[in-house]
């Protein structure tokens, strides 16, 4: 039943085949059977995920369903859900019992997806492996002895190992593409404004995007068609309406112009990698698609213009955690200032104090100009470079990452090393636009992601291209064994 | 947003005071790993020096959009009960705070 | 040593819009604790902010009435700060690109002179919530309904040179946001707030001397004393050679002293930069067309009319036209007088704005409603009543008696015009009065206001006393 596409589950919802409550069990035990392993989920929850799939079924018998009625999904325990335990990976929101929805959850409940609980993370969604957690690190399906990527770990771990058919991520730097690829499924990073960030905790909010995890493009837009849209308590999201992402999967890419940037074959570049991804455009060229070499020369600023834009947001965002009004307070407080720095010193973990330092610093009275306004200027160059190229070319290729997995701890001892798995991603959030990673390769056992970069709201594009592609190769439709 | 003359601190030797403004209590022990990451990061950042951005607009935001505005109506209700369900100390509908002493000398 | 002081102020004016200025929360004061802060005012993780067109459309208003540039595009900052009044550690403000620029206001001086004070600038933001340090098991309570109601921040050019200019200028902007409905000015809630920055220069020199603070001085009256006695301590630091410190200082009405603040606050770096949650905040040409259309008459050009209009000399107008009610209540009253503009002046900045103040009232409060006064001044103008019997129905109409027809009927107040009445009045005070009447007829002629006196006394005023005066003159003749 787990192996079934999203396609395939509205079909046997409809005909009867199974009700949505066996299909929240399956995965539900499956999640109790199988997530010792992986560490994915934060919260699991049973009652209230089979109490949705009971209404849905309810929906379905009425012919009411709409998109994803009945279908189970795992939601990033980034986004409130009403009632239900949000922690962000953090100590410091440990005992917060969220008291709203985020638009996003509100959506997904009132299409009558189910939810089955909420995924592990990276803490505040900072990292780039799914290690900096309160509740301990996520392990990749693949490989347990290696990471699953991150932010979202917990949401793409999930989707591998078929804990849950999709998972929605949020990703600041390449926090669903990154962990998409290491765990060798499909997600998508719409163009900013695209998804309502309200309820989506912040970490950096000109540069935070909600999105989908799903084994296939298919499976991607039907999730992704579900938590676009409109929403009027979030002043950037674009009132623009959302296409029918399924509508134009099957079009036919003949005549396409891929974008190959050379600063994406660089040194850093693992050969493995580079051979799967090269091997992916030949297919694509087999499509009738036309490849152009082009340039994005100031790839290499990325992650240094973000290490300052990032942190300066985050340690504004972060501020209202001061153990007044929720979350983590610490015990005793002598006086005020302690109250702040023992609460805050406690409930915050290594890496969030790190970007909190960071950020403070780069804003305070005499760096301002030399960091943060000189990082918004790069930040333009950057942005600028996408758009020269899109003169050009309808889809930009390459690494997703610029290596597979690696090992847990193989990267905590230093920040940058670390900082620089996001290397590929980083400037597509810097722009704001959409960004997909899919699988394309295997090294070593463990999946290769090949990223497609779109022009802005060009969702619909990257999912009929990833599709295509996905119509050509096998590569999603492998499964780690232990999982399968 | 100003910048002042005075000549730059490094971070790593300020990271007590940043962790100060921060409000983030930091042990004593603590502090080297943060002056050996923090710096590390800082002179990561630094290569952004070399880049020529004369006349380069800073970019705050993705969007070259405008704010969208809402109409000025009451739009929520009372719901202090079941918010304050997550705080940590409350009395009579208010947030409780270690007593803040509004020091005035002459 | 001669010094000039040198005052700017920062004047918080919170504008009456029905919700918050980045939430849907309601801004009506007095309600239960926390009952109106909703999870954006709370910082709940993950709420976003969105601005409220009414304070934008108040903001512009403003700065059109004092003349400033409205910015085609303003940026909205976060000002960085731990405080618990303040739930997501920044205050959302505007820093280097504010929605209204450089503008300029007139006051006038005591000496009848008017004056041109310069505003910086205007933006708008959010105001914090409070604490309450009532004890609540030893600690302090935070109430956060206040938290995210729009402030407008005004702040002025340092163009004032005394604590009476600054009042002068503070009574001006106080006025005119109630003409513009964008603020009530109640000071006592807290919806008009001010801080001065006040410095001592040696006279004649260019340079600005080091400015104190004052914090937070909530009425006209504190806000004078406060200024004088920082100038005073000033003066005393700078005259035994010292220096003055930049610093904040809490005025404590009590004592009647300054302090420093010598919080954690001060060594703040606030760290300003754009609100990535909000954009920029852009206002067309039309929209700016539009709300000039929409300015009501400002107290300038209401004080102009009223001089043309009313013949009004520039004290009574000033006076008038300070307070928007006063000068509507003032115009009722011309219009129910029969167009009796000066007697009418007399009556509502004399004997009413004596008693409003006795009772310190506002206009608004008046138990008397202006078409009644303004009966009351025609019935005066037609020789209806006296003087003397208006301020006997005065009294009645304060008293909530309403009508002066009324009052004049119910309380036997009609006045004693009959003649023939008169004369038999004039004669019984003739006869009761042999030894005055031969004074007078020996030439003591000012007994005659003797006579009119005794009248008056029998009458209770109900005479006229020309008319009485003339009738006495020709019976003693």
């Amino acid at each position: 039943m787990h192996s079934k596409s999203i396609v395939e589950l509205n079909d046997g919802l409809k005909k009867g085949e199974f009700s949505s409550v066996e299909l929240t069990q399956h995965y539900l035990q499956r999640i109790k059977k199988l997530d010792s392993k992986l560490n994915a989920f934060i919260t699991v929850c049973d009652d209230s995920a089979l109490e949705q799939a009971k209404q849905a079924d309810q929906r379905i018998k009425a012919g009411q369903s709409s998109l994803l009625t009945g279908i189970p999904y795992a939601h990033k325990d980034i986004f409130c859900t009403d009632g239900i335990k949000t922690s962000c990976g953090s100590k410091m929101l440990d005992s917060f019992t969220a008291p709203y929805d985020a638009y996003v959850t509100e959506l997904l409940k009132k299409d009558g997806a189910v939810m089955l609980g909420k995924t592990n993370m990276d803490e505040f969604a900072m990292g780039s492996s799914s290690e900096t957690s309160f509740y301990g690190p996520v392990r990749n399906p693949w490989n347990t002895a290696c990471v699953p990527g991150g932010s979202s770990g917990g949401s793409a771990a999930a989707v591998a190992a078929n804990l849950a058919p999709l998972a929605t991520g949020t990703d600041t730097g390449g926090s669903i593409r990154q962990p998409a690829a290491l765990c060798g499924i499909t997600g998508i990073k719409p163009t900013y404004g695209r998804v309502s960030r309200y309820g989506m905790i912040a970490f950096a909010s000109s540069l935070d995007q909600g999105g989908p995890f799903a084994r296939s493009a298919e499976d991607a837009a039907y999730l992704l068609q579900v938590m676009s849209g409109f929403d009027q308590r979030d002043s950037t999201c674009v009132d623009k309406p959302v296409p029918d992402y399924t509508k134009s999967l099957g079009d036919s890419i003949s005549g396409l112009t891929i974008g190959v940037p050379n600063e994406y074959f660089s040194d850093g570049l693992d050969t493995g990698v580079a051979q799967s991804i090269e091997q992916a455009i030949k297919v694509y060229e087999k499509l009738g698609a036309k490849i152009k070499k082009i340039t994005l020369p100031n790839t290499n600023l990325s992650v240094p213009a973000y290490y300052v834009v990032a942190p300066a947001e985050c340690s504004s965002n972060l501020s209202r955690y001061d153990g007044v009004r929720f979350g983590h307070r610490c015990d005793d407080p002598e006086n005020l200032e302690d109250l702040y720095e023992r609460s805050r010193g406690e409930g915050f973990g290594d890496e969030v104090k790190r970007r909190i330092m960071l950020g403070t610093y780069v804003l305070s009275a005499g760096y301002y100009d030399a960091y943060y306004l000189k990082a918004q200027k790069v930040r333009r160059l950057i942005s600028n470079d996408f758009k020269a190229a899109f003169s050009d070319v309808d889809v930009i290729m390459g690494p997703t990452t610029p290596e597979v997995a690696f090992k847990l701890g193989e990267k905590t001892a230093d920040p940058v090393t670390m900082y620089l798995s996001d290397i590929f991603t980083i400037a597509v959030n810097l722009a704001g636009l959409p960004g997909l990673s899919i699988p394309a390769g295997m090294v070593n056992d463990l999946p290769v992601g090949l990223q497609i970069i779109g022009d802005y709201f060009s969702e619909a594009k990257l999912l009929n291209v990833a599709h295509q592609f996905q119509q050509e190769t096998d590569w999603h439709k492998q499964s780690p064994k232990a999982f399968s | 947003m100003s910048t002042s003359n005075q000549t730059e601190e490094k971070i790593e030797d300020i990271v007590a005071k940043i962790a100060e403004l921060s409000r983030l209590s930091i042990n004593s022990e603590e502090i080297p790993a943060y002056q050996q990451q923090l710096g590390h990061i800082i002179q990561f950042v630094k290569q952004l020096d070399d880049v020529g951005t004369e006349n380069v607009e800073p970019m705050a935001h993705p969007q070259d959009q405008s704010q969208r505005l809402r109409a000025d109506s009451v739009t929520e209700s009372d719901q202090h009960k079941y918010f304050q369900e997550n705080a940590p100390l409350v009395e009579a509908g208010l947030y409780l705070v270690p007593k803040v002493i509004e020091k005035a000398e002459e | 040593m001669e010094w000039e002081v040198v005052i700017g102020l920062e004047i918080h004016a919170q504008l009456s819009t029905k919700s918050k200025i980045f939430s849907g929360a309601s801004t009506a004061f007095g309600a239960m604790p926390n009952t109106q802060a909703c999870a954006v005012d709370l910082g709940f993780p993950g709420v976003l902010p969105v601005l409220n067109s009414e304070a934008v459309t108040m903001a512009v208003k403003f700065g059109l009435s004092v003349d400033a540039p409205i910015s085609k595009r303003s940026v909205f900052a976060r000002k960085n700060y731990f405080y618990p009044d303040l739930p997501k550690g920044y205050q959302i403000s505007q820093f280097e690109l504010p929605v209204v620029g450089k503008g300029s206001i007139d006051i006038e001086l005591e000496d009848g002179e008017s004056k041109t004070i310069g505003i910086t600038r205007a933006h708008l933001e959010e105001d914090a919530g409070k604490s309450l340090h009532e004890d609540f098991q030893g600690k302090t309570g935070i109430d956060l309904n206040r938290a995210g109601t729009p402030l407008l921040e005004i702040v002025s050019e340092p163009d004032m040179r005394s604590a009476k200019e600054a009042i002068a200028y503070m009574k001006k902007i106080h006025s005119l946001v109630q003409y513009l409905e964008i603020c009530d000015g109640n000071m006592q809630e807290g919806s008009f707030r001010c801080d001065a920055n006040v410095s001592l220069r040696k006279k004649g020199a260019e340079k600005l001397g080091t400015r104190a603070e004052l914090k937070n001085i909530n009425s006209f009256r504190f806000v004078e004393r406060a200024i004088n006695v920082e100038i005073e301590r000033q003066a005393e630091i700078l005259e035994s050679g010292g220096k003055v410190v930049q610093e904040t200082r809490l005025y404590d009405d009590a004592l009647n002293k300054t302090f420093s603040m010598r919080s954690k606050e001060e060594a703040n770096d606030y760290r300003y930069f754009p609100d990535p949650d909000l954009l920029p905040l852009e206002i067309d040409d039309a929209f700016i067309e539009a709300q000039k259309k929409t300015l009501p008459e400002l107290p300038d050009q209401k004080k102009r009319r009223f001089i043309d209009q009313y013949a009004l000399s520039l004290y009574d107008a000033s006076i008038l036209t300070s307070n928007k009610d006063l000068a509507a209540y003032y115009e009722q009253v011309v219009d129910a007088s029969g167009k009796q503009s000066k007697l009418s002046v007399n009556w509502v900045n004399g004997e009413l704005a004596a008693s409003l103040n006795k009772e310190n009232m506002q206009i608004a409060q008046s138990p008397i409603k202006a078409t009644d006064l303004g009966v009351m001044v025609g019935l005066i103008s037609a020789g209806e009543i006296t003087g003397k019997i208006a301020k006997t129905v005065f009294e009645y109409m304060w008293n909530g008696e309403g009508d002066p027809l009324a009052i004049i009927d119910k309380h036997g107040l009609k006045p004693i015009t009959d003649s023939a009445e008169l004369e038999k009045l004039v004669d019984d005070i003739i006869a009761a009065n042999p030894k005055q009447v031969e004074q007078y007829q020996g030439g003591q002629q000012k007994l005659l206001g003797y006579f009119v006196g005794q009248a008056m006394k029998v009458t209770k005023g109900k005479a006229d006393p020309a008319q009485l005066n003339q009738l006495i003159k020709k019976k003693l003749k």
